[in-house]
Formats: structure tokens, C-alpha cells, sequence
């Protein structure tokens, strides 16, 4: 095998031990006490077997009809798919038992594709395994490496290449060069980390609720924004909130008209991927958190529907437990303990949004969120 | 010349010279005109008849690799199709195709683009299909190859190098993957990359500038799904290519490694030869894959994006899922528990997400890329390796990928732990209880239960090439007692050889502390935990028979047989017989459990 072998500690082989001295297969039999060897010997390759098709005419015309079948039933395939392409449009549907209702096109051009494929793959196996020479042939290997005087020359070649170019004499050359090299990628390294997006500035802690919009270099000033249905971009009466209920709910401003789609913030999704809150009615004595109760209305709160874990929102409401569950990984917030977390992989409460209602009996909000939803970032507490 | 009446042809030099062949057809003719013209000026003949002659090994589990390459391609091919169609592009537009519940809806011009190609493309969806069920099969079969090259030895020496290449192709599969679903900016896959935006925000200092760098602004933006159309088709497939080009051509150079069996050794190759038998097989199953993947395409639906609706960040459906092979870092951080986020001086480090999105990927890649190494060095094998291990001829080895499947699967099946409270009926906080604890208990028991599994596989093969086979036939003795008569030959059989052929294995010895001087050896220390982790991989190592110890068994007839190498103390017995009369049995004592060196 390999010139470098030599008996290693540890290696798969035997130490010199009660099985006597370590042999193997490369290195032929040690005869030892007993004169038996120390390892079986490779019994070599068995005898070929011959095939009936090998043996018998009939078999292999038997063979060569099956493997024309198969070819042919491609063919057909083939020709299938282009008639049924022309012939079946793409709004018909067909019922397959074991599927349901389903797209006719669809399931007529795979069907067919896939038995032009199959025909050809089966067919060409079963060529090769009834016709083609099933006696297995023997290469030799060779040790990966290359022989010794080949990477002496390798060694010298660039160890000439380098005499040659005077690069160890020439010292300077060797260092700028190295310099050079070492800093060539830095423009292109540069451009693309440098203006593959701006900075965030302070815009991960702001939403809408600031008073508009809220993206980075934008610093919206308070004021009372109504809490508005999402997608319908109505307002909220306080007496429309009932116990058991939950809105989906936008800051007023930030949703288009539902009908005319006009209006409404120009970064849309960027604004309603913070600013998106839930509004939810308890039985005010359930409440277990006095500053919830403060920054509610008469048992109406609102918390951001932006889960503390990643960012998914919090779809999942349960109205007899009050528990709001995230269904992307679980976490699971108790609104009637100002929406800590009860299980799960999020560790922060829900932000709570404080409420109260104008002069004409809308919600509004009363202040910011205190804090930056969502997922958690490093500077988040800064 | 000649005067010789009849015909000669031109090029026999004597008479009754019969022409070397028959002369090629027309068409051989025409061919070989044409690969002579292109010989004429590249000399491909030679490399091109080397190639055609080269030899290849055949075994239904490397068939895994061929199924992984051939999904590939399909995904190549399909891709291409499908970026006739499809627009790269987050820009709004009101939707007017023919799927009418969706009609009016504002949405992303690439979410338009596809339900165009669901809809209103003419076999478009058959197309989409195919990508999709190419992709999912592409990694579940480079998945299972990893675990065919993992569990056989394959990856040993000289083919470290191509494991290594494979693991940075199993990594860069996943993420391409993840790249295209998310490029229909559906309302499931958008969910998936605001849960990706989430993550990199984790990453400490620089985690909101990156998710600002990565999506071109604030969440979700319009620059992320040009970005990830660039990377899905150009980036990542020209390093995926180019690192396959390497895989293959390193097996073609390497040649392929082979099981052991009679005639089968460490030098040698023993197959069928590219031509013809190879090519037709090969060639062959390509077709047959995508005819499979055709046929899935055609009867089962996958990722029906029409179903989810476009991208909204408030909105969310219940039981949102990723494809399946981002399903165990989706896992991970279902299990991880809040609590281990940990504020400081204002800054937050979010312990209860970074190991689960940002470390456990490139964590489980890395370790996977370096497990050669790590094995080489315990057991200091410089040796070439061509011939596969049976995977019970590697206990250890073979307990340790057990566990890593099992950690991964715990991953896995957590993920998937609402629709199985949903299904099953249970309470989700229990499920996840249970997979937190079997994330750490499990796979220390599934590394147990395996190796002892080698080990009494091991145990069986030395006992049928000692004791022969048992027959079934039951004999009562004159005083009453039952054998089962075994079938015995005092020579090996050749379906036997695949029983003795590994190699015997022991752990290396701690060489002296001191020198002949006694000075303490530097070294010392590290071969002193080198050897703790030989004792570890081959303590308990129970070896081939040797012809010594058949010889043994046959000669001593009815007397006691270690089936264990003579060293071990306390051998599980048995009592045999040779091949005399009367008691032509074996009776097999319920004796104490095998002991341990």
C-alpha cells in the first residue's frame, strides 16, 4: 500500500498482543504458531453465474421485447404529453380517486412526462441488467500520492521559480507585495458591506404610534393616534370593544382607504411590521397588574401583536384563559398578567400600549410604546 | 508483385489475410469522422477511452449519491424554466390572473408572478412542482449519502477531502433551499424570513445593522427578494456547482470504494465498466428519478402558495412550518427557554435564540467536517482506506452518528411539536418538556443501545463462522436434553470471508511516563488522553476469528468455546460439538453477559 505505512500505535491493527504479531492484508501471510496463518485468506472472486439471456435465445428475445416495450410506452408518453398540452385547458379540473379534485392540465402533463421518463429509465436498466455483460471487471488501484521524486521536483521547481525571481533577495518587494495583495480586496469588501443598507439609527425602538412614520432618520413627534380595524380602517368605539373580543388593530394614518386602496403610510409593510396591536376586553378584577389596568380603558388593553421572540406575529387567542400564543415557536403570553410570558422560548412581556378615549368616544393611544417591540437586539435597552 | 489470380484486399500483406474487422457502416463512418475531427484537435480519445473503460462498484446505497446529483439537476433545469417567468421583484401590483379568490388583492409582483405560473402558464405549475419536490428530494438523498459515507467509513483516508466538500454542499443545499421558498413572498414563506430577520437581529453589537445590510432597510423592505432571486440563482448554484465539479471528479480520481467481499480487497476495484453496463444504469436511473419526481408532481401537491396569500407582517397562519430540513433549527428554538436571555448595562444577549439560528448550523456542519480528524487522530491511521466498513465493525462509530441522528431528529420533531399536540391530542407544553429533556437523554441511550447492537452483531458473526449455522433441527439426546443441530465446516466458506475480513482492532497502550533518565516525557498528558479515547472507541472491540481460533473450535469438539477472543474473562460460552454422531449439537448455556476488558 503506501510507502509511508509503518505499524502505528493505535491502529487498526492488532499490537503486538496474545494474537501474536500484527499482519495485514497487504502484506501477505506470517505463518505463525501452528503453522496457521494469522488471517483468513481472501477467497477471490466467486464464479460468474450465467444469465438465462446469456444461455438461452428465447430468454434474451423474451429480454430485448421487454426493454423495447418499455422504450415504446416512452414514446407514447412523450406524444401524450403533446396532445394533452393542446388539448386541456387550464381550467378544467378532473376528480382522481386517492387526490381529489384537481387541476386536469396538471395531472395529465406530469402523468405523462413522468412515463416518458420512467419508460426510458426502466428500459435501459433492464437492457443493462438482462443484456449487457454482467461479468464484474477487476482495476487495480494505485497509492493517491505521487512518487517521492515527483514532489522533490514540485519542491524545486518552486523553490527555483523563487530563487529565479529573486523574491527572497529582494526583500521589499516581497513585503509591498504582500501588502498589496493583502489589502487589493478591500474597496470591493467595502462597497458591498457599506451600502447594502443604511443605518437603523434608533428606528428599531419607534413605531407609528410615535405619531407617523417611524423608519430610520425619522423622528415623528407624539400625538393621540385612534386605534383603527385592520384591514378596515375604522375607528373604535370603547362600548364596541365586548368582553371575549379582539381587534386587529393599526395606528389612524397608517392603512390605506380599504376601498379606493389611496392614502395611508408610503412604507406600508416596514410600518405595519412594528406597529401592529392587539385590542382585547377582560373582566377588569382578572387583571392582575395595576399599571395594566392604568394604561387601559375600562378593561379594553392593547398590546403589541409583535412577538418578543423573533417577530412572528401573535396570532393565537384564547378567550377563556386570556393566553395569546405565538405559532411560530410557542411562546405563550397571560394578558391578565400584562402579557408576561407563561411558556415558551420568548423571554420579554408583550409592550403594552396606553390607551384612553377621545372627546368622541374613540380609542386612542395615550402615549408611545415605552419600549422597542419585537424581537430582542443588542443596543434595545439603550 | 503477385501473381496470384484472385482478389487480395489492399491491406492484407499475404495471402489468406482475412481484413481485422468487417468495415464500419456508414454511419460508424460519419460518427468516427466526427469524434476523429474533434480528436484531431483536442486528443480527447485518450481520457475519453479511460474513462469509458473505468470501472465502478455497484451497491444499492450508492445509489443515494446518484439521486442527489440528479435532483440537482433537475432543479437546474427546472429553475431555469421557471425564471422565464417568474419577477424578482417585492414592487406592489393589483393582482388580475385567472385565480379568482385573490383577484384585487394587492401584493408583491413576485407573489403575482407566481400564481401566473400556477394558473396561467401552461404546465407552469407542473414545473413549479417538480422544482420543489427536486429540491426536497436533493436533500433528503444527500442527506441519507452522508450516512451511507458516514457509517461505512468512507470518508477515512484519502477521501477527507470530499467529506469535507460534501458537508459544505449539505450546508449550502439547505440554504439555497431556504432562499427559493422564500422568494414567492408568501404570507408563509414572509413569516419565515421575519423569523430570519429576528435571528440575525440577535447577533451581538452588530445584529440590527445586518438586518438593515441584509434586507436593504427595515423589515421586510423591497430589496430582500431581488437579493435572495441573486443568491438562489446565481450565487449559491456557481459555489453548489463548482463544489460538486470537485466532489465527482475527486471520486472519479480517488475511484469509488467498494464493500468488502470474496475477491474485493483494498487494491482493487471490482464493477461494471462505464461502458456499457455504467452508462445505461446510470443514465438510466437519472430518468427514472425524474420520472419519479414527475409522477410526485403530478399527484401530490407541494407549497400551494395560492392558499397562503401574499406576504403581510401582521397576519399569520397557525401551524406555519419550514421545509423539512430547516425544521431542526426551527426545533431548536421551540425548545430553548426564555430565561436565557440576559440583559447588562443596557445591552441585551438573547441566549434563548443565537444558539438555536445563528450557532447550530454552522456548529453542526463544522462538527460534521471535522469528524475525520477526529477519528484519524484517535486512532492514528495513516493508511489509505477503499474497502467500507460494516457499520457493526465500527461500534463506536457507529453508536456516535446514531446519537447525532438522534440529537438532530429530537431537533427535528420538535419543530413540528404544534401539529402534534394538534394531531395527537396533547398539551403542547408537555411535548415541549419532553423533547428539551430527550435532547440530552436521548442520544447518550441511543449511543448505548447501538454500540451493544454492534457488539452482539459482532458477537453472532464470530459464532456462526466458530459454531456454523444453525440448521433448526432440534436433537434429543439418549438422557433427554434438546441441541439444535449446527451446520459446521473446518473450513471458511466464501460467503464466510465477509464475516473475517475487518481487521482486528485494540486500543493503543500508554507508552512509559518517564525515560530511561526519568525526566517526564512532555507528551505525557496528550497521550495520555489519547489513550482514554482509543480505550474509549476500542475497549471493548470484539474481533474477527482467526484461522487459529477456528481450528480451536473444530479441534476441541464438544468442549467449551469462547466466542470472545481468549482475553476476555468472562465469556458468554457456548458448548459445541464437532462433527460427531451422537452429540452433533450446540447448546447455548444462558451463561453471564460478555465481559468487559
Amino acid at each position: 500500500m503506501n510507502e509511508q505505512d509503518t505499524t502505528h500505535p493505535g491502529s487498526e491493527v492488532a499490537p503486538p498482543s496474545e494474537h501474536g504479531t500484527a499482519v495485514r492484508l497487504d502484506q501477505g501471510h506470517v505463518v505463525g504458531d501452528g503453522g496457521l496463518p494469522e488471517r483468513f485468506t481472501n477467497p477471490g472472486l466467486p464464479a460468474h453465474v450465467a444469465r438465462m439471456a446469456d444461455l438461452d435465445e428465447s430468454a434474451a428475445r423474451r429480454a430485448e421485447k421487454q426493454v423495447a416495450t418499455l422504450f415504446g410506452i416512452s414514446i407514447l408518453g412523450t406524444l401524450a404529453f403533446i396532445v394533452c398540452y393542446f388539448a386541456i385547458s387550464l381550467e378544467t379540473t378532473i376528480f382522481v380517486p386517492g387526490i381529489g379534485e384537481t387541476s386536469a392540465s396538471n395531472f395529465a402533463l406530469g402523468v405523462t412526462m413522468a412515463l416518458g421518463l420512467l419508460g426510458i429509465g426502466f428500459g435501459a436498466v433492464h437492457w443493462a441488467k438482462t443484456l449487457m455483460p454482467d461479468e464484474e471487471v477487476v482495476e487495480e488501484r494505485h497509492p493517491m500520492r505521487a512518487s517521492d521524486e515527483s514532489r522533490q521536483q514540485v519542491v524545486e521547481t518552486l523553490k527555483e521559480g523563487g530563487a529565479s525571481s529573486q523574491i527572497t533577495r529582494r526583500p521589499m518587494i516581497k513585503y509591498t507585495l504582500g501588502g498589496a495583495l493583502g489589502l487589493f480586496a478591500l474597496p470591493l469588501v467595502l462597497q458591498v458591506a457599506g451600502s447594502l443598507g443604511p443605518m437603523p439609527q434608533k428606528s428599531n425602538s419607534k413605531t407609528f404610534w410615535n405619531g407617523g412614520p417611524s423608519g430610520p432618520g425619522q423622528d415623528p413627534t407624539f400625538k393621540p393616534l385612534r386605534l383603527m380595524r385592520d384591514p378596515e380602517n375604522t375607528p373604535i368605539k370603547a362600548e364596541d370593544v365586548t368582553i371575549g373580543s379582539v381587534f386587529h388593530v393599526m395606528p389612524e394614518g397608517l392603512l390605506p382607504d380599504p376601498v379606493t386602496g389611496t392614502g395611508g403610510t408610503p412604507n406600508l409593510l416596514e410600518e405595519k411590521a412594528k406597529a401592529a396591536v392587539l385590542l382585547m376586553r377582560l373582566d377588569e378584577n382578572i387583571i392582575k397588574s395595576q399599571k395594566q389596568r392604568d394604561w387601559g380603558y375600562d378593561g379594553i388593553v392593547a398590546y403589541s401583536k409583535i412577538c418578543t421572540h423573533v417577530g412572528c406575529p401573535v396570532g393565537l387567542y384564547e378567550q377563556q384563559t386570556h393566553h395569546l400564543l405565538c405559532p411560530c415557536h410557542q411562546s405563550t403570553f397571560d394578558v391578565t398578567q400584562d402579557a408576561k410570558v407563561i411558556f415558551g422560548p420568548a423571554k420579554r412581556a408583550l409592550p403594552q400600549l396606553q390607551i384612553t378615549v377621545d372627546g368622541e368616544g374613540y380609542l386612542v393611544s395615550a402615549a408611545p410604546f415605552h419600549e422597542a417591540v419585537g424581537p430582542s437586539f443588542w443596543e434595545r435597552g439603550r | 508483385m503477385s501473381t496470384d489470380t484472385t482478389a487480395r484486399p489492399a491491406d492484407a500483406l499475404r495471402e489468406g489475410d482475412t481484413p481485422a474487422q468487417a468495415p464500419p457502416s456508414g454511419a460508424a463512418r460519419r460518427i468516427g469522422g466526427l469524434a476523429g475531427w474533434v480528436d484531431d484537435r483536442t486528443g480527447a480519445a485518450k481520457p475519453v477511452g479511460y474513462l469509458m473503460k473505468k470501472v465502478f462498484p455497484d451497491h444499492w446505497s450508492f445509489m443515494l449519491g446518484e439521486i442527489a446529483m440528479y435532483s440537482m439537476i433537475i432543479c437546474l433545469l427546472t429553475g431555469a424554466f421557471l425564471t422565464f417567468w417568474f419577477i424578482p421583484s417585492a414592487g406592489q401590483t393589483v393582482y388580475d390572473g385567472s385565480f379568482v379568490p385573490l383577484r384585487g388583492v394587492s401584493m408583491s409582483e413576485a407573489y403575482a408572478s407566481t400564481l401566473n405560473i400556477s394558473f396561467d402558464i401552461k404546465g407552469g405549475l407542473i414545473i413549479r412542482q417538480i422544482h420543489h419536490w427536486a429540491a426536497l428530494m436533493f436533500i433528503v438523498a444527500l442527506v441519507v449519502h452522508m450516512f451511507r459515507v458516514f457509517f461505512t467509513g468512507a470518508f477515512r483516508k484519502p477521501r477527507e477531502i470530499n467529506w469535507v466538500i460534501g458537508s459544505v454542499l449539505a450546508l449550502l443545499a439547505i440554504i439555497e433551499g431556504f432562499a427559493g421558498y422564500s422568494l414567492p413572498d408568501d404570507l408563509l414563506s414572509g413569516t419565515g424570513l421575519r423569523a430570519m430577520a429576528g435571528f440575525v437581529q440577535t447577533a451581538p453589537v452588530i445584529g440590527s445593522y445586518l438586518v438593515f445590510a441584509i434586507f436593504g432597510g427595515p423589515f421586510p423592505g423591497e430589496m430582500i427578494i431581488p437579493r435572495l432571486y441573486s443568491a438562489h440563482i446565481l450565487l449559491i448554484p456557481a459555489i453548489l456547482i463548482g463544489l460538486f465539479t470537485a466532489h465527482i471528479g475527486l471520486v472519479f480520481v480517488q475511484k469509488h470504494t467498494q464493500f468488502p467481499g470474496p475477491g474485493r480487497t483494498n487494491e482493487n476495484v471490482v464493477g461494471y465498466p462505464v461502458m456499457p453496463v455504467y452508462a445505461a444504469k446510470a443514465g438510466g436511473f437519472f430518468f427514472i428519478v425524474f420520472g419519479i419526481i414527475a409522477m410526485m408532481a403530478a399527484t401530490v401537491q407541494i407549497n400551494p402558495v395560492w392558499a397562503y396569500g401574499p406576504y403581510d407582517p401582521s397576519p399569520v397562519t397557525a401551524g406555519s412550518q419550514p421545509d423539512w430540513y430547516m425544521g431542526f433549527a426551527d426545533g431548536a428554538l421551540r425548545l430553548l427557554p426564555g430565561w436565557l436571555e440576559v440583559t447588562a448595562f443596557g445591552f441585551t444577549l438573547s441566549l434563548n435564540i443565537m444558539p438555536g439560528a445563528l450557532i447550530l448550523l454552522p456548529a453542526v456542519y463544522l462538527l460534521l467536517g471535522a469528524y475525520p480528524f477526529v477519528e484519524r487522530w484517535v486512532t492514528g491511521d495513516t493508511r489509505e482506506h477503499h474497502l467500507l466498513q460494516r457499520p457493526r465493525n465500527a461500534p463506536v462509530r457507529t453508536g456516535i452518528g446514531m446519537a447525532a441522528i438522534t440529537a438532530y431528529s429530537v431537533l427535528l420533531f420538535a419543530s413540528g411539536n404544534d401539529i402534534m399536540a394538534i394531531k395527537l391530542g396533547m398539551s403542547i407544553n408537555d411535548l415541549t418538556q419532553f423533547f428539551r429533556i430527550g435532547f440530552f437523554v436521548l442520544p447518550p441511550i441511543m449511543f448505548w443501545v447501538t454500540k451493544r447492537i454492534c457488539l452482539s452483531l459482532q458477537r453472532r458473526d464470530r459464532d456462526t463462522v466458530l459454531h456454523g449455522r444453525e440448521t433448526g433441527t432440534i436433537v434429543r439426546t439418549p438422557d433427554g436434553r434438546f441441541f439444535e443441530r449446527h451446520e459446521t465446516s473446518t473450513e471458511l466458506t466464501p460467503e464466510q470471508w465477509i464475516l473475517v475480513q475487518h481487521e482486528p482492532v485494540a486500543p493503543i497502550e500508554i507508552e512509559p511516563n518517564v525515560d530511561e533518565n526519568g525526566v517526564e516525557r512532555k507528551a505525557h498528558r496528550k497521550d495520555r488522553r489519547r489513550a482514554r479515547w482509543s480505550r474509549f472507541y476500542f475497549a471493548d472491540a470484539v474481533n474477527p476469528v482467526t484461522p487459529a481460533e477456528l481450528a480451536a473450535a473444530q479441534h476441541h469438539g464438544a468442549e467449551h468455546e469462547a466466542i470472545e477472543p481468549s482475553a476476555s474473562g468472562g465469556a458468554r460460552s457456548i458448548e459445541s460439538s464437532s462433527t460427531g454422531e451422537a452429540a452433533a449439537a450446540a447448546e447455548v448455556e444462558s451463561g453471564e453477559p460478555a465481559g468487559r476488558h
